[in-house]
């Protein structure tokens, strides 16, 4: 049975953005400490670190989750995406994220990334998810500058644009 | 707000879980989903010697229909129960409930049983699994045995597992046809913890209520079915009986009303939808 003491880093190998990675963490060490700290992705931000505030979400498996509620040692054999992930290609960006510009669903951006994460996994797992379906995606997430409206706008617009099949070729 | 040191476990068999349980006893903790002990990890209010995961058991993911009970493997999430096809017809009191435990990005990850584990007084799946009069399975080195819900919650945040043992699955009862049920929570926004939440069955036999979030552990009583003019003062005895208590969230009399007046909603949702 693997065991990972607590006196030394360990090798954790798993597959992210689309790549497979090893990289060495402690057993204590938070996904999303090792997503920042040791990977350098700094697109995944940390709030409240107890779950609360959403900002940490990335994508596990294909579903949204907390970044800060998981240890990076569970990370081991998963698929993990992250914001860094979003954008097709450099200096072009999603259905999504172009929305959220348009609509002006951010002002500090702290929230950002992880509601788009939330919302990406949300429109690709229900390509018909309506206002109401994405104000209870959203719940999970906290903003302080822009309030909700907006983000709502932003994601109620990408999820017409790709029902109307303009994003098929680049995805959320 | 980061984790204690500890040494990391990641079993592949139930035999190597148990194993490591009888070996460390209380200094191992049994990490799940781990949304409820990582924010406690992070506080520094859990400082376990060893980490044991679970969640990468698959093989105890399993939702068995059994006729009579439904019963819900370790391995189970929230997200995998909530999507269950079955879950309207078979467990409707969960149907209504799961929506409110914590938010679809934490039920992608946290697991029925390790809700029941951690025993929170104001969660939801404790409360229902009370409610429905459902049994905890659980498996040392040493033994099995089954608790129904009402001996499993001791206290607060505090149970009669042993420290040996793990919860291999919790058993919820099928809705029986004839029966009518319906959920309710108050709470600062939607997916926090309950200030108060309440279950409520209508059956051919009589009324339930369940409630959480106002007592130490979730509490469950008989009542006269709506319409008997009995009822309203039966609530009122209800929302004195529960040790009420005033925090940051609500007074201990916000509370009571709370048990008065969810308390009669549910009971008449549930009367009204009995199938």
């Amino acid at each position: 049975m693997p065991y990972l003491s607590r006196d030394t880093a360990h090798p954790i190998r798993f597959r992210l953005n689309g790549r497979e990675v090893t990289v060495q963490a402690e057993a204590r060490m938070l996904l999303s400490d090792l997503l920042r700290h040791e990977l350098g992705l700094t697109g995944t931000h940390v709030g409240c670190e107890h779950g609360v505030c959403g900002a940490c979400t990335v994508q596990i498996d294909g579903r949204p989750a907390r970044a800060c509620l998981t240890l990076a040692a569970q990370a081991e054999g998963a698929d993990i995406r992250t914001v860094e992930d979003l954008a097709p290609e450099p200096g072009r960006l999603s259905i999504l994220q172009d929305a959220f510009r348009r609509h002006h669903g951010l002002q500090c951006g702290f929230c950002t990334p992880g509601i788009l994460m939330s919302l990406d996994a949300l429109l690709r797992e229900r390509p018909d998810a309506e206002e109401p379906d994405i104000r209870d995606w959203l719940s999970g997430h906290l903003c302080r500058c822009t309030g909700y409206a907006t983000i709502v706008a932003a994601a109620v617009a990408a999820a017409a644009e790709l029902r109307a099949g303009t994003g098929a070729e680049q995805g959320s | 707000m980061k984790p204690p040191a500890f040494d990391f476990l990641r079993p592949d068999t139930v035999a190597e879980v148990l194993d490591t349980l009888a070996r460390h006893g209380g200094a191992a903790v049994l990490l799940g989903g781990g949304q409820s002990l990582v924010p406690m990890l992070n506080m520094r209010l859990s400082r376990p010697a060893v980490l044991i995961d679970t969640l990468r058991l698959t093989q105890t993911a399993v939702i068995e229909d059994r006729g009579d009970t439904i019963r819900v493997g370790m391995g189970v999430r929230q997200a995998q129960l909530e999507h269950w096809p079955a879950l309207p017809r078979r467990l409707p009191l969960l149907a209504r409930a799961i929506p409110w435990i914590g938010h679809v990005q934490t039920r992608a990850r946290g697991t029925v049983c390790g809700s029941v584990a951690h025993a929170d007084p104001s969660a939801e799946l404790p409360l229902c699994l009370l409610a429905l009069g459902g049994h905890v399975h659980l498996r040392s080195r040493r033994k099995t045995r089954d608790l129904p819900a009402d001996q499993f919650f001791a206290g607060m945040m505090s149970t009669a597992r042993a420290e040996d043992e793990m919860i291999e699955a919790v058993s919820f009862p099928a809705a029986p046809p004839g029966t009518g049920h319906a959920f309710r929570e108050v709470a600062r926004r939607h997916g926090d913890f309950a200030i108060a939440a309440v279950a409520g069955i209508v059956g051919p036999a009589g009324a339930t209520l369940a409630i959480a979030g106002v007592d130490d552990i979730p509490r469950r009583f008989a009542l006269p079915a709506p319409g008997d003019s009995a009822l309203d003062d039966a609530l009122d005895g209800i929302a004195w009986t529960l040790n009420a208590r005033d925090d940051l969230h609500a007074s201990a009399r916000y509370r009571r009303e709370l048990v008065r007046r969810l308390g009669r909603a549910v009971l008449e949702e549930a009367a009204a939808c009995r199938i």
